[in-house]
């Protein structure tokens, strides 16, 4: 019989079990949620991200807005009544990664699509100070000089090809042909503030009103 | 029924669940079995004298491992864990949310009842309904409108008397429930010069410095070139399109040369976002009251 001894003086045999131990764990904690329909199966009126929120999803991944912004509404009152119905899978399907974040310096903005206008939006991220004096987040007025076609939105088809391959996996509605060939058009001279606020604007809009 | 896509996974975590704790458990026995030499040590020495010995765990210390065990399959009876199994509680995430909100609404509800069958603006005289108003707007409005009320560029202050869609509590339930789009469409095509006479003529209607030759200019496009449409002929706004009043000191955008020179030529747009679906006709009818209260005393 495998004695503690010689596990503890083999590091192959250490690393080798504890991985095992991982592994167990993941097949019980991780690999069921491939297979449950809540997780697998988009939430009525969840869409994937047209060509023109793809590319500003990618401009929130960079700035890091996951840093001070969830996108995690938990299923207590007291967030409820803030922030709308709670997040629940089936909304998360389209996102590659998910964006839940783990920390909130600033509001959950999992239901911030509609919530402000996009006025707001570009006054806020320009200068949120201006619209909201008692705030700490950065300005973000920089987006506005760059053309998302230029960063962000440059290889756009490749983006959502990569997409289309993922749903396709699970088989979930996705791009056809024509969005993707599209998709630069659609990005058209648009800005990284434009396509930023286009991503807020379509935000958790499947549960918005849902009480 | 279940969420899983085949019962196969079901019966996958069942079983892993089960046998885990069932291994544990067979640990926890053999290890108990193990016999020990007290006193003898594992043949090693670190800093000269320190040794380890071979002793078995604390009798509480296994105990704490029985307890997980039992912990755990009562914890499976009880909540849902094995595979569909639902649990003798039939506890969910969702169902706690929905007793916790109910208990709350059951708690305010007498409150938002007695305001309901208040008019608006009994409602704004009321302290109590006051306090829960603010609370309301420093939630959901303060974002635009200022934690003062006060608005920023482009979002108006509710603290003054002036009203772009009517002060009245069924407007302002109205702008509260439904939004409110305001447009001001781009006059680029207008040119610069005549754009400059506007802006001065707009300027000269509140009393601001003017270039007077110009103005006169500006008052001759403002009726030719439509703006009397939205603004009226005395410039005193129309509520019923959210167009201002530009004959009174309240700006929206501000009242530099500049800015009405940008105003006329881009245009403005913006959005009072609806409300009613999100919060609902009691917090709706509050609102209201509290932005009433808030303009009282202001001329």
């Amino acid at each position: 019989m495998l004695k503690h001894e010689q596990i503890e003086k083999s590091v192959t045999l250490l690393i080798i079990l504890t991985l095992l131990v991982v592994i167990w764990g993941g097949l019980l904690e991780i690999v069921p949620l491939f297979f449950q329909k809540s997780t697998t199966t988009p939430v009525e009126g969840t869409k994937p991200y047209d060509a023109v929120r793809l590319a500003g999803r990618d401009v929130y991944l960079r700035e890091g807005c996951y840093n001070c912004h969830s996108q995690m509404i938990r299923p207590f009152r007291a967030e409820t009544e803030r922030y709308g119905h709670y997040s629940v899978a089936g909304e998360y399907v389209y996102d590659h990664p998910f964006q839940w974040g783990s920390k909130r310096t600033g509001p959950d903005i999992h239901r911030v699509g509609g919530r402000y206008s996009d006025e707001w939006q570009r006054a806020h991220l320009i200068n949120p100070r201006d619209v909201v004096p008692e705030s700490n987040m950065p300005a973000f007025a920089f987006l506005a000089n760059t053309k998302a076609k230029d960063s962000v939105g440059a290889d756009i088809e490749k983006k959502m090809q990569v997409m289309r391959t993922y749903a396709n996996v699970r088989g979930i509605p996705t791009y056809s042909d024509e969005e993707i060939k599209g998709a630069k058009a659609a990005i058209g001279d648009k800005t990284e503030l434009d396509v930023l606020i286009a991503y807020l604007q379509g935000l958790g809009t499947a549960l918005k009103n849902v009480k | 029924m279940s969420d899983f896509v085949s019962d196969f996974w079901n019966l996958y975590v069942v079983v892993i669940v089960l046998a885990s704790i069932l291994a544990c458990a067979v640990l926890l026995i053999v290890q108990g079995k193990a016999t020990f030499t007290p006193g003898k040590t594992m043949g090693h020495v670190w800093d000269e004298t320190l040794e380890e010995y071979n002793n078995p765990m604390p009798k509480w210390w296994s105990w704490m491992f029985v307890i997980t065990v039992i912990f755990a399959l009562v914890y499976l009876a009880l909540y849902p864990g094995l595979g569909n199994y639902k649990g003798m509680l039939g506890w969910t995430s969702g169902g706690q949310h929905k007793a916790e909100v109910e208990k709350m609404d059951a708690t305010v509800k007498p409150l938002f009842d007695k305001f309901m069958a208040m008019d608006v603006k009994a409602v704004a005289g009321d302290k109590q309904a006051m306090e829960m108003g603010k609370r309301l707007f420093l939630t959901y409005c303060m974002q635009c409108h200022g934690a003062d009320a006060r608005g920023a560029k482009g979002f108006p202050n509710l603290t003054d008397a002036d009203w772009q869609y009517g002060g009245e509590p069924e407007q302002i339930k109205e702008t509260i429930s439904n939004g409110r789009m305001g447009v001001m469409p781009p006059h680029e095509q207008l040119g610069a010069d005549s754009i400059k006479d506007l802006a001065n003529y707009v300027r000269s209607l509140s009393g601001l410095p003017n270039d007077s030759v110009r103005a006169a200019k500006g008052k001759e496009t403002f009726a030719s070139a439509g703006c009397v449409g939205c603004h009226g002929m005395d410039a005193h706004g129309m509520q019923a399109v959210g167009a201002p009043n530009l004959t009174d000191k309240i700006w929206l955008y501000g009242s530099s040369e500049a800015t009405i020179t940008e105003t006329i030529t881009k245009g403005r747009q913006n959005q009072m976002p609806a409300w009613k679906e999100f919060l609902g006709e009691a917090k709706v009818h509050l609102l209201s009251a509290y932005v009433i209260s808030l303009s009282q005393g202001a001329k």
